[in-house]
């Protein structure tokens, strides 16, 4: 490999040729401060537009600063990284940038968690000279069910952009306008809700500032706790436990289950439940669908549609509703299990309880933006009446508990409540990329072979590869299993599946990178792969140690069967467990 | 952004798929696309752009991105005769304002606009490199150099009839 050799602040360095500034600086432990930049290393995304000019050095010979972010390293360069005239530089750009920001920071939803604020307090940013010149622009806010923009805030970084546009494939949003007035915003500046827009809540895991936060839904979740006449029942999916004690300071990676139920219970809330029961019911329904539609084809039924795909990820849905509208009886019918908890607690519970669903508020914990969208679609309420009320993210979570005084960190671990809050290990690896379809299998496998699995973790469908495949042996009868995480990988796999040139029998796709644990509501991690990694290894731990880890196994499950549903697919099931899609494609132009 | 709600005819659909179909459906010829749609419809309106996004395999909001970052795509109908006039840092020293105010003046519209009767548009422009010849206005493709206050109700005039 060709190499060149630089110095930087007077340490000599040597580094791969093509190589940029900032990141030989990086190897000397030298980090030049970045604010558009972004980098998604197992994603093999890179932000740099070189906008913002914050990661400005003086490099010697050149007769301008140079931005570091996106100059490449040439042989016997000698940069410099805080001369005075840097310095002073950096300064005078956030001055700029600053000069026609909002100053509302003390109520601004990203306070605290702003790269923005953060980068005024490293560069020692007293006053804004040249405010009184700086035009504000003055877009509206647009509220969508999801994602509230307030892109006054906007400083075009294009981290958004990128991962609406190279990452998802979405294409809902680009950079429009120009000087003050230029922003990030859907086609014709029209709001999110009538774009492509999948609510995968990507864009708002990356943006610096707060020009793009989700809808806080925290405080109708208090009032409904206050209702005495309201019995409050809470789900948490899987993704959320492995995850909200970085909210506290906790390492990533580290398991907070039995503090989380501890922490819900002192909020108030009159059922803690688990939305991985849910999971593991979504699997004998899916699986079973599973089976059956891959019975009849091999039976020479020509109706069924193969691959079948998971339709547990809700900004997945939005997007083939959106971008394969020729395909939409190709998922499968079964709904997600934050739905399916719904289903079940304002009916099965509810008939326990003795009580009305009206009487019942049903809210999830959930590490996901969409899911805010999922649940207020009109295919899952009845009457007006949600199945699921208010669904808040992980990052709602964990304020919630800061302003109930609770003390995390000390809290005794608590156990789920039953029925709906027993759960198997295949409902725990829901969170994580490949889990959904390695809980199917770990299903459909003994029910197709009637027998038992010889070994239960199937570690050729775990990673972080963003299109996987596998062929799992079902005694004899190999079945081709596909993955893709990040919704621009599950595009290519679609395209793959549509142009026939890929033959799957069953397909996973998550939204987000990493699955559910790299959800758009979970902690930032800042393009931190190494925050999802660590996620990942949580979920799997937390499926290893459970007792039980196939979902046909959980004894609640079997009893709902027994005592309400009957059996996977039956009819009462088909009713309250399975649901159907929309296109959401507009045709525009041809009348 | 232009508010008026349009219906292509299916003509005009293949009109701007055959533009399209002219640069391969290549993305990067963007620009080029939009140029030589603009020549054809006078603008860019809303449905414009998605035929245009949806041919050559982008999102509309890149599309719009584009249109709204360069001055001289416009989503507004210009008149019959567009009227540009330059105001780049030569035309600008050489009086353009001056020459601008008297067009919006005898024309009575500000810049951006189109007179009532769709005959003319008032637009500005960052040079046309023809600095030698400022200030400059631009009526369609024609072009007229060193123009005063004074002369510009004798260039109106030429249209009048037209």
């Amino acid at each position: 490999m060709e190499t060149v050799k630089l110095t930087i602040d007077n340490k000599q360095v040597e580094v791969p040729k093509g190589t940029t500034i900032y990141k030989a600086a990086r190897k000397l432990g030298i980090d030049i401060p970045v604010l558009c930049y972004m980098e998604l290393h197992d994603l093999g995304v890179e932000n740099k537009p070189a906008g913002c000019r914050i990661c400005v050095v003086e490099v010697e010979g050149r007769r301008n600063l140079a931005p570091s972010c996106a100059t490449e390293c040439a042989e016997g360069m000698v940069v410099k990284t805080h001369t005075t005239r840097v310095i002073n530089a950096r300064r005078t750009v956030m001055e700029l940038i600053l000069s026609d920001h909002p100053k509302d920071c003390l109520t601004c939803p990203k306070s605290g968690r702003c790269d923005l604020q953060d980068m005024a307090i490293k560069l020692g940013i007293r006053e804004i000279p040249g405010q009184e010149y700086a035009e504000m622009s003055t877009y509206k806010k647009d509220f969508s069910p999801s994602i509230i923009r307030d892109v006054d805030k906007c400083i075009m970084c294009r981290r958004c952009e990128t991962m609406c546009n190279e990452v998802q494939t979405v294409g809902a949003l680009s950079a429009v306008n120009r000087g003050f007035m230029a922003v990030v915003a859907p086609a014709f500046e029209q709001d999110l809700e009538k774009s492509p827009c999948t609510y995968c809540g990507q864009c708002v895991a990356v943006c610096p500032t707060g020009a793009l936060t989700e809808v806080d839904h925290t405080t109708k979740v208090i009032r409904a706790i206050a209702d005495p006449t309201k019995t409050v029942l809470v789900q948490t999916a899987p993704a959320v436990r492995a995850a909200l004690g970085e909210e506290f300071g906790m390492k990533p990676g580290t398991l907070v289950t039995g503090k989380m139920v501890a922490a819900l219970r002192q909020i108030g809330f009159d059922y803690v439940f688990d939305t991985d029961f849910a999971a593991d019911l979504t699997i004998m329904e899916e699986g079973t669908e599973l089976l059956d539609r891959i019975t009849r084809f091999l039976n020479g039924d020509k109706s069924v549609k193969l691959p079948i795909l998971t339709s547990c990820c809700p900004g997945w849905v939005n997007f083939f509703e959106h971008n394969f509208t020729d395909m939409l009886d190709v998922p499968s019918s079964a709904k997600s299990p934050q739905q399916m908890f719904g289903a079940i607690a304002k009916s099965y519970f509810a008939e326990k309880l003795g009580k009305k669903r009206e009487e019942l508020v049903v809210v999830s914990v959930m590490p996901c933006l969409a899911k805010k969208y999922e649940c207020q679609r009109d295919e899952f309420k009845v009457d007006g009446n949600q199945d699921v009320d208010f669904s808040i993210s992980t990052r709602e979570l964990a304020h919630l508990i800061k302003e109930f005084n609770i003390n995390f960190e000390e809290l005794p671990d608590d156990d789920f409540d039953r029925p709906l809050g027993e759960s198997t290990g295949a409902g725990v690896i829901f969170g994580a990329t490949g889990g959904v379809i390695e809980a199917a299998v770990r299903t459909a496998y003994e029910a197709y072979t009637g027998k038992p699995l010889p070994k239960i973790d199937f570690t050729e469908l775990r990673g972080m590869e963003g299109i996987r495949s596998a062929t799992i042996d079902f005694n004899g009868l190999p079945i081709n299993i596909g993955i893709a995480h990040g919704l621009g990988n599950a595009r290519k796999l679609l395209e793959d599946v549509r142009s026939g040139k890929a033959n799957y029998h069953a397909i996973e796709v998550m939204a987000c990178p990493g699955g559910c644990i790299g959800g758009g509501g979970q902690p930032l991690h800042h393009g931190n792969s190494a925050i999802i990694k660590a996620r990942m290894e949580a979920i799997y731990r937390e499926d290893a140690g459970k007792p039980i880890r196939k979902s046909h196994e959980n004894p609640y499950i079997v009893k709902l069967y027994e005592e309400f549903l009957g059996k996977p697919m039956s009819e009462k099931a088909h009713h309250l467990l399975h649901t159907h899609y929309f296109s959401k494609k507009k045709d525009i132009y041809i009348k | 952004m232009s508010h008026i709600k349009l219906e292509l005819k299916p003509e005009q659909v293949a009109k701007i798929k055959e533009i399209c179909k002219s640069f391969n459906n290549d993305p990067g010829e963007l620009i080029n696309v939009l140029h030589k749609t603009q020549e054809t419809f006078g603008y860019l309106p809303a449905e414009v752009q998605e035929v245009v996004a949806a041919e050559l395999n982008i999102s509309v909001a890149k599309v719009y991105g584009v249109v709204t970052f360069y001055s001289f795509f416009t989503m507004i109908p210009k008149g019959k005769h567009p009227i540009s006039i330059c105001t780049g840092t030569a035309c600008y020293v050489r009086g353009a304002e001056k020459v601008l105010d008297e067009f919006k003046r005898v024309l009575n519209v500000k810049v951006g606009e189109t007179t009532p009767d769709g005959k003319f548009s008032l637009n500005c422009l960052r040079c046309v490199g023809a600095c030698g010849l400022a200030p400059v206005v631009l009526i369609g493709e024609k072009v007229y150099g060193r123009v005063s206050p004074d002369g510009v109700k004798d260039i109106i005039k030429e249209y009048e009839d037209q």
